[in-house]
């Protein structure tokens, strides 16, 4: 029996997905579904746009407006959508690699207009489609197909990043901590702006694997084992957060939309005619 | 006054948006990019007034990207760049060939290759509007000559994207782009729009499903109500990926003749003094102007001179270049590149005429005298 969630959210003629066994792609993507749920969004208005990547097939499998684009654009698509109607609820997911590397200008932009897309980043520290690469958030010293000698890049921080470029909401959840994602994504879309909800995935298979992290159950309770809120972090001293990584929200600010700005511009012109 | 009289001095960047604006353009993302950029800053002085979006985007791509975005959710959507940026916007003008995306690509050449010449024109970027994206797809290029034709060409870009569902790129130059001529808008109600046909409202709708002999689905837009699936993988009629050999094919095949079965709509080109020419110079966009000219000058001189202009270049009037090859003693092909549409010729004619070629690529256009001292050259 499929859940009530699959039923009225997925295509269901398209399950199974193509994820592997364990991967934390399935969960992020249930994620996005309860959290359009509990919200209550017409499905018809909601638009889930996404690039390339593993991450980027659950569009395919989700019962919205789905437009799935190319390598790392999936943020600029996204904005021409939302700036052509902006009724629509648009939602992007997209992948550590897509968002960050080769689509790492457009995240910024796209917060720096604060332009009310909500972006789900499936973070599963490696590229995953094409085998294993080591991506902008495979941690330093770490291992990937092309890093056979350990990373010597550092990994971007994305809720920073996205923060710091201008998106006015903007949190990290993961796999494991999948009620609280939940609520996390619902505050990102009910954010009137851009808003950045980083999800931490699992790969078992490429960046577990290269990394000696064990099973998917290894990884999930190493997802339990090291995350701290941010609150609770808050209140810790320095030497118990060393090492650990933060969850929750980190920034929740208003600032003027882009697209009501835009009709704005509109209604002045006309009023001026 | 005379803000009623529709007799306007512009430069063809500007006739440009006009043609866009009557043909019902309301989304432009784009990227500022000489000589291209009077196109985005007049867009983004208009389209608003009309109730219309222009964005400036990040970079090329985004440019691009952000107008498919805009067709997707039921806009008439346009972009424009140069040489760089032409470059740049390839993948996703293929995303919107297989995605089958309506979406104007104008592309104001400049001398190349990269940076290059950019406040001087060219015709070097021919074969890579035809060839520039990656893998076998359809595509329109339209070549206008004078800033009235801008006009023109701009309207019927769009109605042939919205008709086939296709990018359609327009090939102008630094000239026309910046060239100012005396032209009358015509009225609104003279023009001919063609607006892509939307589904009915069933609830079976195929995004890329046709029926019988149709080559063109209709087309929904992102929020009203038919919830389909919009990839760059190879998919079938239902718009989701599909892997099978036999049905690749199969949508390659719609795809090419969406345009191959329709050549006799799409394909445009002038004639001049062709009737008893035993010399034809075959040449487009703004060196055309020089070519009129230096048949002019060959006519003076008593040689028999005429002009072929495609206005569309792709898909190139195979057709007519064939029947002229058969009628005429030689072609000369005149254009602001090292040899492109040339090659194009030569793979027709197969010989059945003499042809030859005069090109440049230094930034300078190639003057009538040019032309017509080459033609009697090779006479």
């Amino acid at each position: 029996m499929t859940s009530k969630l699959i039923q009225k959210y997925f295509r269901e003629d398209k399950l199974p997905h193509i994820w592997c066994p364990g991967c934390g792609h399935g969960i992020l993507m249930r994620a996005v579904a309860a959290a359009i749920d509990n919200l209550g969004l017409d499905k018809d208005k909601v638009c889930i746009v996404s690039g390339i990547g593993c991450s980027s097939r659950a569009p395919g499998y989700m019962d919205f407006n789905t437009l799935h684009t190319t390598h790392g654009r999936a943020l600029a698509f996204a904005t021409g959508v939302k700036l052509a109607n902006p009724e629509l609820e648009v939602i992007v997911i997209t992948g550590d690699g897509d968002c960050a590397a080769i689509g790492g200008n457009h995240l910024i932009h796209a917060a720096r207009r604060n332009i009310n897309i909500t972006t789900i980043v499936f973070n599963n520290n490696i590229y995953g489609m094409t085998g294993g690469q080591y991506s902008p958030t495979t941690p330093t010293n770490e291992f990937g197909t092309t890093a056979p000698y350990g990373n010597i890049d550092k990994p971007f921080n994305i809720p920073e990043l996205a923060g710091a470029a201008g998106a006015t909401y903007t949190a990290r959840g993961t796999a494991y901590h999948a009620k609280q994602l939940i609520k996390l994504i619902e505050n990102g879309i009910k954010n009137k702006g851009f808003s950045l909800i980083e999800g931490i995935s699992v790969c078992p298979t490429y960046y577990g694997r290269k990394n000696k992290k064990g099973s998917a159950v290894n990884m999930m309770n190493w997802l339990k084992d090291n995350a701290i809120d941010v609150k609770i972090a808050a209140k810790l001293p320095e030497e118990k957060v060393e090492g650990k990584f933060l969850i929750g929200e980190f920034k929740n600010t208003t600032e003027p939309e882009y697209t009501d700005e835009y009709m704005k511009i509109i209604e002045r012109c006309q009023k001026e005619r | 006054m005379m803000s009623n009289k529709k007799v306007r001095l512009m430069q063809g960047n500007e006739a440009c948006v006009e043609g866009a604006l009557a043909a019902g353009m309301r989304f432009y993302g784009g990227y500022p990019i000489t000589p291209s950029t009077e196109i985005a800053e007049i867009s983004a002085e208009k389209l608003p007034r009309v109730g219309g979006k222009f964005i400036q985007m990040e970079d090329e791509i985004a440019g691009i990207a952000a107008a498919i975005g805009g067709s997707l959710a039921g806009l008439k959507a346009m972009t424009a760049t140069s040489g760089p940026g032409f470059s740049l916007k390839q993948e996703n003008l293929g995303y919107a060939a297989i995605a089958e995306i309506p979406l104007v690509v104008v592309n104001v050449q400049r001398g190349g290759p990269s940076t290059g010449l950019p406040t001087a024109p060219a015709q070097g970027d021919v074969m890579q509007a035809k060839w520039g994206t990656h893998g076998d797809h359809p595509i329109i290029a339209l070549s206008p000559s004078s800033v009235r034709e801008t006009f023109d060409v701009t309207v019927r870009a769009f109605n042939l994207a919205e008709k086939y569902r296709t990018p359609v790129v327009i090939l102008t130059d630094e000239v026309v782009g910046h060239m100012r001529e005396k032209i009358e808008i015509p009225d609104v109600n003279d023009i001919e729009i063609i607006d892509r046909v939307k589904p009915s409202d069933d609830d079976n709708y195929l995004p890329y499903g046709v029926t019988g002999d149709e080559l063109v689905p209709p087309m929904a837009a992102f929020g009203d109500g038919h919830r389909f699936h919009v990839t760059g993988l190879m998919h079938d009629e239902t718009g989701f990926p599909s892997n099978s050999s036999e049905n690749a094919e199969k949508v390659l095949d719609r795809l090419m003749n969406k345009i191959n079965k329709n050549l006799d709509d799409i394909i445009e080109y002038e004639e001049y003094m062709l009737d008893d020419a035993q010399i034809v110079i075959l040449s487009y966009g703004s060196t055309a102007r020089s070519a009129k000219s230096a048949v002019k000058q060959l006519r003076e001189q008593g040689i028999n001179a005429g002009m072929f202009r495609p206005i569309t270049i792709w898909p190139f009037p195979e057709e007519q270049v064939r029947k002229l090859s058969e009628k005429v003693k030689s072609i000369l092909v005149a254009e602001m590149n090292l040899g492109q549409v040339v090659l194009e010729v030569e793979r027709i004619v197969k010989g059945k005429c003499e042809i030859n070629h005069i090109g440049k690529a230094n930034g300078e256009v190639i003057t009538p005298e040019e032309i017509a001292s080459k033609a009697k050259e090779v006479l």
